[in-house]
Formats: C-alpha cells, structure tokens, sequence
C-alpha cells in the first residue's frame, strides 16, 4: 500500500529534526510535526519527508572522460595524502580544484563544518563526525532559530498536504535554498506580471 | 371654461382606455403611460432574450446553493462539456465541501517574501486564468520600507529583487469574517462557506462589480474577456466554486485554491514559493504551524482597522 511505504520510508532527518532536537539520534520514527488530531478522526498520519544531499559530495575536476562525461572525484582522493590547514577561511586561501568558489558565510573557516579526519564528512563543533546527509543537524548547531520554526513548519515551506491525514509532505532541507558557502537567499529577478488593461501597450493590440 | 368649449367636447370622440374626454391632460396622461410601457419592457427584455454566449440551460440554471445534487451533477456534466467543445480539454469539475471543523487560516512571513512572484505565476496557471493579461489573484507589492502606504506601493516585475530600500507584501483575498464583499451582493452571488472561504457562484453573479468595488484588498478580478487558455495549459482538477474557467464578465477570487485544500493539499501558490514564506493551515487545531504562528511571532492583519477581521495574517521572524 502506497500509505505503508510512505510512512517506511520517513527519512531520518526528517524525525531528527522535528524531534525536538536537532542533535539527538539520527535513526528513528519520531512523528515528524507535532500530534493533532486529524479531524476526519484517522489517528493514522502520513509522513514528513526531508530531502537530504547526495553523500558524499563529488568535485569537478575540470576535464571529461571519452565519452564528454565530466571527472569528479570524491574530497578525500586529495585530501587524504595533504596536511589540513585550519586557518583557511577566505576565498584567496583556495587553490585547484577549489578556485573561484565563493565563501561568504560569517567567519567560518572551511574545518569548521569540514572534518579533517575524513573529507568524506563533516562535523560537529565538538568534533563529533557527521555525515553529509545530516547536515541539518550541523547548519541547526548555529541557527538555532531557524530550526525552530523549521520544525513548526514556519521556515522553508513544503508540499503536499496540510493534512496528514489525508497525505504525506515533503519538506526541503537547508542545503536546498542556502548555498552552504553563501547562505544568503541570492537575488531573484521576477518573470511573471500581470498587465495592465490600460498602460500595457503589447494588450492594446 | 366656456359653454362653447363643451359643447365641442362632446363631439369628439372618447379616449376607450381612459373613459375621459380629450384633454391636454390626457393625452400627455396616455403618451406618458406608452412611453412607461415601452420603457418597461425595454428594461426587461434582456430577461426574455437570451444572450448569444448562455445556453437556456445555463440561463435557467438555480443558485448553487437551491441545487439538489442531482442538478448538481448535471451542470458540472454540462460545464465539462462546454469546457472539452470551447478549450479542447478534458477536465473534471468537482465540489469539495468544507471539512467539517476546519477554519482555514493562511500567514505569509514579511522577513522571507523577496517578491519573486512566483505565487502570481502559479496562481495564474493552477485557476486557469486568461492568459492575455496574465492575471492572477495575488498581487505582489514592492513597499518603501518604514512605509505601510499601499497607495505608493508598486507591483513587482521591474527590477531584481529584493532592493535594500523595500518590503514586498503579496496582497489577495484575506478571507474576511466580515466581508464587505459579500453584503454588497445585489443577487447573493458570493457567500462565506462553513471554514471561512469565501467563493462565488459564477453562474448566479451578474458582473454588477460591487464587490470589486468594495473590497479594501482589491482582491475580486473582473473577467473583461473570455478567458483563452491553450489546451494543454489548461488545469484540468477544477471545481464548481474555485477554479473552472470562469464565464466573461464575472467576477472571481482567491478561494484559498478549495479544489486542493479541501480535499488536504496545499494552495498552489504556497508549494511555488521558493522562500518558504507561506504557512497555511486549521486555525482550529492548536498544533496546526498557523496557529504556532499566531501564538509565537509578530502577526498583523492588513487594514485591521476596518473590523473585516481577516482569516490572513503577516508575521515577521
């Protein structure tokens, strides 16, 4: 049944975060948004699904394969031979495969949220490893706020129903609208506007 | 009067209708009553002539609300086909009923909204306006900030967004408790249903414009055209009261997309914003997201002070 595979399938960052905590367990079902009481009186309640990133990530290498398709190669293909620099921080500090990324996100240098033992994941500012796919749990260790009312259903937005009752939702995560190295939501430029019966002179054939 | 006169009086002949002699009196007495008539019936001939574009079933059609379910049935049977012979689409016209208990309630976060737009779009596309003018019920406005005049306020589309100086505020129908709209309905066209939503029947209305004119939001649209939509961009999930492609010269609404939330989903246009800056939900449910809102940010209502006690909120962060 398409109601029993969608409630197996809730997806750990989505009971993590709105477990209360965002730093709690990352296995578990914990109902995704706070109880209520369906009003068609079917205690049964569809599932909140958070997207979550691929793991690990993969970096461009800048040249393609026979067949055009481009190289990547996984974080720790480098950096498990190098020394880790704690001190890099600003885009001038990044070199190869790194140059031309842009770093705007306060006073983060890259080991803040990068794990030095394993590139292939993140961590925690107690040196806790992360993987990739929590990293909800790593933005929430700052925005405490955001989390919040993410878990209130007041940040982020969401589709499906607003009665799970009735049927699942799927909720996006941070990385989704927050580049992580520029989390500042970018500009937008407006495609759509209604015109005006009398000004706009395209509807005055 | 002279002697002489009378006698000439009576040689002429009566008026029959009137049973009086000819008098000045009264033949303006009769010429006025055949202009009155002629009057008469010019004022009522559009109730005997029926226009071109209304079918005599929809001309005799009754009030949404004296149709049994059976007429029902057969009107939403023939809207469809109507629909499939003019647009080219096979669309289905439902009637979800409120959700007994549910008030809707909707919130939009001021410190998110960008003014993108994309709810104006999605509007535009899921209630199957006409694609002419690119019309939609949500306005997005750009506000100077520190400002809360609406009459200096412009609609997006310039310039990216959003610009330092400004707040945008999408504007549509806040679902009144009061709602001025719905008194001011010569012909009971418009009404609030049981969780808040106020819908129009578009058969019933006559296009008077009262409601336009009434509304503080400028939420009600005037169909000046009949609305042309290609085939394939027509939505085919309607329903009676929300989202058919509604007749020339009606008027039409937000109706919080009831073809959606009534059966669970979200409205269209809070799946398309990309900020996450809507929040709808059971204002009847205190662990309904609106209501942790209404309890735990800063909320206003736009024109509060009009007693229209909007079921739409703003809140900042």
């Amino acid at each position: 049944m398409a109601y029993t595979a969608l409630a197996a399938a809730v997806i750990v960052a989505a009971a993590t975060m709105a477990g209360g905590c965002g730093l709690q367990s990352q296995e578990g079902t914990v109902p995704p948004i706070a109880e209520t009481s369906p009003p068609t009186g079917n205690t049964d309640r569809f599932s909140v699904t958070v997207s979550r990133p691929a793991s690990p990530p993969q970096v461009f290498t800048g040249m393609y394969d026979g067949h055009g398709e481009p190289i990547t190669v996984s974080c720790t293909t480098c950096h498990t031979t190098r020394t880790p620099d704690a001190t890099s921080r600003a885009n001038a500090d990044l070199n190869e495969f790194h140059t031309g990324l842009s770093v705007a996100h306060g006073n983060l240098a890259c080991l803040s949220c990068h794990n030095p033992a394993d590139y292939d994941s993140l961590k925690l500012a107690d040196g806790t490893r992360i993987e990739f796919p929590d990293v909800m749990q790593l933005c929430a260790q700052c925005h405490s706020q955001q989390l919040t009312d993410f878990e209130h259903g007041a940040h982020g937005g969401m589709n499906g129903y607003w009665d799970l009752s009735r049927g699942p939702r799927t909720r996006k995560n941070c990385v989704d609208c927050h580049a992580p190295h520029t989390p500042r939501f970018p500009m937008m430029i407006p495609t759509f506007r209604p015109r005006d019966r009398f000004t706009d002179l395209e509807h005055q054939e | 009067m002279t002697p002489g006169n009378e006698n000439q009086r009576r040689k002429l002949p009566e008026l029959p209708i009137l049973g009086q002699g000819p008098s000045r009196r009264t033949a303006l007495k009769a010429a006025g009553a055949t202009l009155g008539l002629a009057a008469f019936a010019k004022a009522v001939s559009p109730l005997v002539t029926i226009p071109e574009n209304v079918s005599v079933e929809e001309f005799l059609q009754q009030h949404y609300k004296e149709l049994t379910d059976e007429e029902k049935q057969t009107v939403f049977a023939r809207l469809e086909a109507e629909t499939r012979d003019e647009y080219e689409a096979d669309v289905t016209i439902s009637d979800p009923r409120p959700i007994p208990g549910v008030q809707f309630g909707y919130a939009i976060n001021l410190d998110k909204c960008n003014g993108n737009g994309k709810c104006m779009e999605a509007c535009h596309q899921e209630n199957n306006h006409h694609r002419g003018n690119n019309q939609s019920y949500i306005r997005v406005l750009e506000i100077s900030r520190g400002s809360m005049n609406l009459d200096s306020a412009t609609l997006v589309g310039e310039h990216p967004v959003p610009q330092d100086d400004k707040f945008y505020m999408p504007v549509q129908c806040q679902q009144c408790a009061n709602p001025p709209c719905v008194t001011v309905c010569p012909v009971e066209a418009t009404w609030q249903e049981e969780d808040g939503i106020v819908v129009v029947d578009y058969n019933w209305c006559i296009g008077c414009r009262y409601c336009e004119a009434a509304c503080p939001y400028h939420a009600r649209r005037f169909n000046w055209e009949q609305p042309e939509i290609p085939p394939e961009e027509v939505n085919p999930d309607q329903a009676y009261l929300s989202n058919r492609i509604r007749p020339q010269g009606t008027v039409e609404k937000c109706h919080y997309c009831l073809h959606r939330t009534r059966v669970g989903r979200l409205p269209a246009c809070l799946e398309a914003c990309p900020t996450g800056a809507r929040v709808f939900g059971d204002l009847n449910d205190p662990e309904s997201e609106i209501n942790w809102i209404l309890k735990n940010k800063r909320v206003f209502v736009l024109k509060e002070e009009l007693g229209t006690r909007p079921r739409f909120f703003y809140f900042f962060d």
